[in-house]
C-alpha cells in the first residue's frame, strides 16, 4: 500500500475545508471506493446546526451540585437564582460547562489510553501490522472512525493519524472551559456532544488495536466463558492481581507465566476493565469483579502483588496494598503513585527489594519488564506473606459493634447511606446477617472510613467484608468473554427486524458500579429484557456484575442466553473501550442495511438512528468522566440514555416535553411535509431513581417514528405491561404513542380502545412518514422547509 | 436559621432552606399559596412511620387541601392501592423540569404552580432537583421539603427529624389540612 502524506490544508473543496492537520487522509481516500461525504474532520462549529435540532428537542434540565463555582480566582461566586458569576456566567452555562469538562477528561482519558496503547504495540509489532476485528464479517471494521473522519485505517499506524484529529479536537474542546470563553449554555452543551463524537472515535481506535494485534476475540457470539468473582480464585496460589484498563502489562505478565510454564501455578486476575481485556487475551485469567470490588479483594490479603496501570484505580491503592504487605508495581506514567522508576534498573535487583520488602513499591514502564517482575515478585513473596488480610473475623467484629454508639456518622457520609448503625447494634448481639445483608449494596468507596468519621475508629467497610466471608467464598460466576465488535452478517439478519421495531430494542447496558441498591439490579432488569427478546449488549463493570447473578436454574444470564447480536441474545462487547461496538451497531444498521452512506456522513447518519433504530443505552451505575463522554457520543447520534439516580450528579438531564405536541414533528422525506409522529423517544438522557422505573422507561425510549405497526403494537405492549406490572395501571401517554389502530396491541384492545376515546384521539394522517430532522434530506425539492 | 444536610457532603452554597420549626408553617403555607402542588416520591411508601407510611398522610394531606399529587419513581402504584388517584406519575427529572416552566400546571389548564410540597425522593436526588428549582425556578416557585432530613436546597425544610417526631408532623399538619 502506498501512502502519500501531506497537508490537509490543501484540501478544499466546495463541499468541506479542512484547516492546519496533517494526515495522510488523502491515501485512504484513494483506497475507499466510497467518495467522502459533506464532515470530514469535523470541527466544534460542523455539526453545531444538528446539535440545536437536539437540544431544541431535549432541552436542559440542570442539576446544580452546588451553587458555587470556584474555578477561578475572582470566584467563588454564587450563581443561584439568576445571579451571575465575576466572569459574567450564569448558572446554565456553569452546569453545562461541567457537563462538557467532564466528556473531555473522559474523551481525552480514553484517547490518552488509546495513544499510549497504540505507540507501544506500534513498538512491538511494527505501525504497518494490519487491523482485523473479525475477518470477512466485518468489513466496516471502524464504523466511528470512517463515519467522523472519513479514514479508513488498515494498519496500526494508520490509528496514529487518527489519533491526531481526535487529540486536535479534545485540546479545543478543554480550552472552551477556560474562563472568559464559551457563555451560552447550550453551546457548551453542543461541544459536550462533540466530546461525545469524538470519544467513540477514540475508543474505537484502542479496541481495533488491541483486538488486531493481542488477538482478542473477534466477532465472536461464541467467545469462551470465564470465571468472575472473588470466590473464584485459587488462594493456595500465588495471586498476582491487575487494576486498571490498559491491558499491554497484564498480557505481558501471562506472557512471562506462559513462557515459563507457570500458568497453572500462579492465579492471574483483574479488577476493572483491565481485567475484561485481560480475559479476552486468555481464557486462563479471572476477574476478581468490578470497581467495587477494589477495596473489599485487596485487604483481603488474597493478592501477593498489585500491578496497576491506569484509570479508576483508587488514589491509596499503595496505602492499601502496605497494609497487606502486597508489594504494588506501577506500570504507567499515568499513575506514579509517588514511587520510584525504576525501569532502568536490573530486574534481579527489582525484585529482590520488593520481595524482601525494602521496596513498597515500584513504577516499571517497561510491559515486558514489569510482566516478569510481578511473576518472580509474586512467586518470592507468596510463603512470606501468608496471604496476611485485614478483614476481621467474626468475633472481631462482634467486639467492634460493641464499640459503635450509633452516631449515624458513618451512614451519613455513605453514598447510599446504608443502615451501618442499625446492622451494628445487631452484630453487638451476635447477629452478623444485617451487616452481610449490606455487602452488595456496598459500593467500595470507604467513605464510612474516612478520618473523622466514626468517633471510634471502626473500620466499617471491612467490617461488612468479614460479616459476608461466607457469601465471598460463593462469588463464583461465569462471563462470556468480550467478543468485540457486531458482525456485518449480524447486522444484516436484525437490521430490518430492529428498523421496522419487530426486534422491540437493542439495550446497551454499560458503565460502572456505582448502584444505588444491589449489583444483581443490573441482570434482573436486563434478565426480563432478553426474555422479552431484546438485543442486549454490555461492557465493562456492567458486564461483570450482570455475570454476578443466578437465574432460577443456577445459571448466568451468560450461560442462559446466546452471545449472538440477535433478539434474545446477551452480547458481551468487553471493555468500557468497547463501547463504540454498541454505537457502531447503530452506524452500520444504517450504513450497511439501509446502504446510507457512511464516509464522513454524521447528520445523516445520526438522523437515521435517531428516526429509526430503536436502541436505548443505560449505565445503571455511572460514576466516572468517561461515562459521560461515552454517554455523550450516544446524545449526538440521537440514542437516549438513563442513568441511575447517582448519574443525577452529572448535573443535567436532557428531557423531551410529550406534553408540548410542537416538539414532537419530524420531516416526511418524501413529501417535505411536517408530521406529528409523538414522543418518540421522549428523553435524550436522564436519571431515574429505581429500577422498575428504568424497566419500564427502556421499552418506551425503544420507540421511533419510523416503527411499523407492528413493531409499534410490540413496543407498545412491553411498555404497557411494564407500566401495569411496577405503577398498577395503564399509562396515560398511550394516546401519544398509538398513530393508526393498527398500533394497538390485539391483547390490550379494549382496554386502549377506552383510553383513546377519553382521550380523544384522532387516527393520524401520516402515520408512516420517511422521517428526518434534516431539511436537506428532502426528495420532493421546493417544499424543503417542512411546511 | 438553618440545619445540616442529612448527607454530610451534599452542602448546598451560602443560601440554605429555612427550617421548619412547626408544622403548622406548612398549613399556613398550604392556606396562602394559590396553586400548590405535591410531588411524592417512592420512599414515602417504603419508610415505616410507627405501622404506617409517609404516604397515608400524604393522602390525608392531599385530599383535605385538594393538592393534585404528582408520584415519582413506581409510587403511583403505592397510591393506587389506597384508592387514591394521582394527577400523574412522571419521573422526579421530569417534573423537577416542568416546575421550572413557569406556565405549566399538572392539569394543563389551571394557573402555574407557586408551591411544590416535596416528600419521598432518594435523598441526593431531591437534593440536585431542588436546586435545579431553586435557580431556575426562584421566581414563580417555592419549594417545602416535608421528607425526614433537611433538605438545603428549598425555601424551607424540615430539619433532621426521628421517626416519632417526623410521624407526628406530618399528623399535625393532616390534622390542620382536615379542620381548616
Ligand atoms: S469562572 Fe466565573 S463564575 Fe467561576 S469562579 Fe471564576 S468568575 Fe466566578
Ligand atoms: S464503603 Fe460501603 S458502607 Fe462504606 S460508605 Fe462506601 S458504600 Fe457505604
Ligand atoms: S460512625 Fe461508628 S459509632 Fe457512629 S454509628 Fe457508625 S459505627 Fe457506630
Amino acid at each position: 500500500m502506498k501512502k502519500a502524506r501531506f497537508k490537509v490544508d490543501e484540501l478544499e473543496s466546495d463541499i468541506f475545508k479542512i484547516t492546519g492537520l496533517e494526515a495522510t487522509v488523502g491515501a485512504f481516500y484513494e483506497e475507499w471506493e466510497e467518495a467522502p461525504g459533506p464532515t470530514p474532520m469535523p470541527d466544534i462549529s460542523t455539526f453545531r446546526d444538528w446539535d440545536r435540532i437536539l437540544l431544541n428537542k431535549y432541552k436542559p434540565f440542570y442539576l446544580p451540585l452546588c451553587d458555587l463555582c470556584c474555578l477561578c480566582t475572582m470566584g467563588k461566586c454564587d450563581l443561584s437564582k439568576g445571579k451571575k458569576g465575576a466572569c459574567g456566567l450564569d448558572m446554565a452555562a456553569q452546569q453545562s460547562r461541567i457537563v462538557l469538562l467532564s466528556c473531555a477528561i473522559g474523551a481525552a482519558t480514553h484517547a490518552g489510553h488509546g495513544r499510549h496503547m497504540v505507540e507501544e504495540l506500534v513498538s512491538k509489532f511494527g505501525s504497518d501490522y494490519p487491523l482485523d476485528v473479525g475477518g470477512l464479517s466485518v468489513l466496516v471494521e471502524a464504523p466511528h472512525t470512517r463515519l467522523v473522519t472519513g479514514i479508513k485505517p488498515r494498519t496500526l499506524g494508520d490509528l496514529e493519524d487518527v489519533l491526531d484529529y481526535v487529540e486536535k479536537e479534545i485540546t479545543h474542546l478543554l480550552s472552551c472551559c477556560h474562563t472568559g470563553q464559551e457563555g451560552d449554555n447550550i453551546d457548551f452543551e453542543s461541544k459536550a456532544f462533540h466530546a461525545g463524537m469524538i470519544d467513540h472515535v477514540g475508543m474505537e481506535i484502542c479496541d481495533l488495536a488491541q483486538i488486531s494485534a493481542l488477538n482478542f476475540p473477534k466477532a465472536d457470539p461464541e467467545a469462551s466463558m470465564v470465571d468472575v468473582g472473588m470466590g473464584s480464585i485459587d488462594i493456595t496460589k500465588p495471586v498476582i492481581l491487575v487494576i486498571g484498563h490498559n491491558v499491554p502489562p497484564a498480557a505481558a505478565i501471562f506472557d512471562y507465566m506462559e513462557d515459563g510454564g507457570l500458568e497453572d501455578s500462579i492465579e492471574l486476575a483483574g479488577i476493572c476493565c483491565t481485567a475484561l481485556d485481560l480475559t479476552r487475551y486468555t481464557n486462563k485469567a479471572k476477574i476478581a469483579g468490578p470497581l467495587s470490588h477494589q477495596l473489599r479483594f485487596v485487604r483481603s490479603g488474597i493478592a501477593d502483588v498489585i500491578v496497576v496501570d491506569e484509570q479508576c484505580i483508587r488514589a491509596d491503592i499503595l496505602d492499601e496494598a502496605k497494609k497487606v504487605k502486597a508489594p504494588l508495581i506501577s506500570t504507567h506514567y499515568k499513575n506514579f503513585q509517588g514511587l520510584p522508576n525504576r525501569t532502568e534498573d536490573p530486574t534481579d535487583e527489582i525484585v529482590s527489594d520488593m520481595v524482601e520488602g525494602r521496596s513498597p513499591g515500584v513504577v516499571i514502564l517497561d510491559s515486558d519488564k514489569a510482566g516478569e517482575v510481578a511473576v518472580r515478585v509474586a512467586m518470592g513473596v507468596f510463603p512470606k506473606r501468608k496471604k496476611s488480610g485485614i478483614i476481621p473475623e467474626e468475633s472481631e467484629i462482634i467486639e467492634y459493634a460493641t464499640k459503635c454508639t450509633k452516631c449515624l456518622s458513618c451512614q451519613r457520609v455513605c453514598p447510599n447511606y446504608l443502615p451501618l448503625p442499625e446492622a451494628m447494634e445487631a452484630a453487638a448481639k451476635g447477629n452478623l446477617q444485617p451487616l452481610s445483608d449490606l455487602y452488595e449494596s456496598c459500593i467500595g468507596c470507604g467513605r464510612c472510613e474516612g478520618e473523622g468519621v466514626c468517633p471510634n475508629e471502626l473500620k466499617l467497610h471491612s467490617i461488612i467484608i468479614g460479616a459476608s466471608r461466607s457469601k465471598i467464598k460463593e462469588e463464583r460466576f461465569k462471563v462470556r468473554v468480550g467478543r468485540g465488535a457486531i458482525s456485518d452478517t449480524e447486522i444484516r439478519r436484525v437490521g430490518g427486524p430492529i428498523v421496522m421495531g419487530e426486534i422491540p430494542g437493542v439495550i446497551g447496558i454499560v458503565g460502572c458500579s456505582n448502584y444505588p441498591g444491589s449489583w444483581k439490579d443490573n441482570a434482573i432488569m436486563i434478565e426480563e429484557f432478553l426474555k422479552r427478546r431484546f438485543i442486549v449488549t454490555t461492557t465493562g463493570c456492567a458486564a461483570m456484575n450482570i455475570g454476578m447473578y443466578k437465574n432460577e436454574d443456577g445459571l448466568s444470564l451468560y450461560e442462559a442466553y446466546s452471545g449472538a447480536f440477535d433478539a434474545g441474545g446477551l452480547v458481551n462487547c468487553g471493555s468500557c473501550v468497547s463501547n463504540p461496538h454498541i454505537s457502531g451497531a447503530a452506524i452500520k444498521i444504517a450504513s450497511i442495511f439501509a446502504k446510507r452512506k457512511l464516509n464522513s456522513n454524521y447528520e445523516e447518519i445520526a438522523d437515521y438512528i435517531h428516526n429509526r433504530v430503536g436502541a436505548v443505552g443505560i449505565s445503571w451505575g455511572a460514576m466516572s468522566q468517561k461515562a459521560s463522554s461515552i454517554a455523550s457520543g450516544f446524545w449526538r447520534l440521537g440514542i437516549p440514555v438513563i442513568v441511575g439516580p447517582h448519574g443525577s450528579k452529572y448535573r443535567r438531564a436532557l428531557l423531551g416535553r410529550k406534553d408540548k405536541e410542537e416538539n414532537w414533528y419530524v420531516i416526511d422525506a418524501r413529501t417535505g411535509k411536517r408530521v406529528y409522529t409523538g414522543p418518540a423517544p421522549e428523553h435524550l438522557f436522564i436519571s431515574v431513581e429505581t429500577k422498575e422505573e428504568a424497566m419500564t422507561l427502556i421499552p418506551k425510549l425503544c420507540i421511533r417514528p419510523n416503527d411499523t405497526t407492528k413493531g409499534r403494537s410490540i413496543k407498545l405492549n412491553h411498555y404497557i405491561d411494564l407500566h401495569k406490572r411496577f405503577y398498577g395501571a395503564m399509562p396515560d401517554d398511550i394516546q401519544l404513542f398509538v398513530r393508526t389502530m393498527a398500533d394497538i396491541p390485539i391483547t390490550m384492545k379494549d382496554e386502549i380502545l377506552e383510553i383513546l376515546k377519553e382521550k380523544g384521539w384522532k387516527e393520524s394522517e401520516v402515520p408512516a412518514p420517511d422521517p428526518t430532522l434534516l431539511p436537506r434530506l428532502v426528495r420532493k425539492k421546493g417544499d424543503g422547509n417542512g411546511s | 436559621m438553618a440545619a445540616e444536610p442529612w448527607q454530610r457532603y451534599e452542602v448546598p452554597g451560602p443560601v440554605k432552606a429555612a427550617v421548619i420549626k412547626k408544622p403548622e408553617m406548612v398549613s399556613i403555607l398550604l392556606k396562602k399559596a394559590k396553586k400548590p402542588i405535591f410531588i411524592v416520591g417512592h420512599e414515602a411508601a417504603e419508610i415505616d412511620l410507627e405501622g404506617k407510611k409517609p404516604i397515608d398522610q400524604i393522602i390525608r394531606i392531599a385530599r383535605a387541601a385538594d393538592i393534585p399529587v404528582v408520584t415519582t419513581a413506581h409510587a403511583m402504584a403505592e397510591f393506587l392501592k389506597r384508592g387514591f388517584k394521582p394527577a400523574a406519575s412522571m419521573t422526579s427529572m421530569d417534573i423537577g423540569n416542568r416546575l421550572t416552566d413557569p406556565t405549566w400546571s399538572v392539569s394543563g389548564e389551571d394557573e402555574p404552580h407557586d408551591l411544590a410540597l416535596i416528600l419521598g425522593m432518594t435523598y441526593y436526588v431531591g437534593f440536585v432537583i431542588e436546586a435545579g428549582l431553586k435557580s431556575f425556578a426562584f421566581d414563580h416557585l417555592k419549594t417545602v421539603s416535608l421528607d425526614r432530613y433537611y433538605q438545603p436546597h428549598c425555601n424551607w425544610s424540615f430539619p433532621n427529624l426521628s421517626i416519632e417526631e417526623w410521624s407526628g408532623y406530618l399528623t399535625i399538619i393532616a390534622q390542620e389540612m382536615e379542620n381548616k
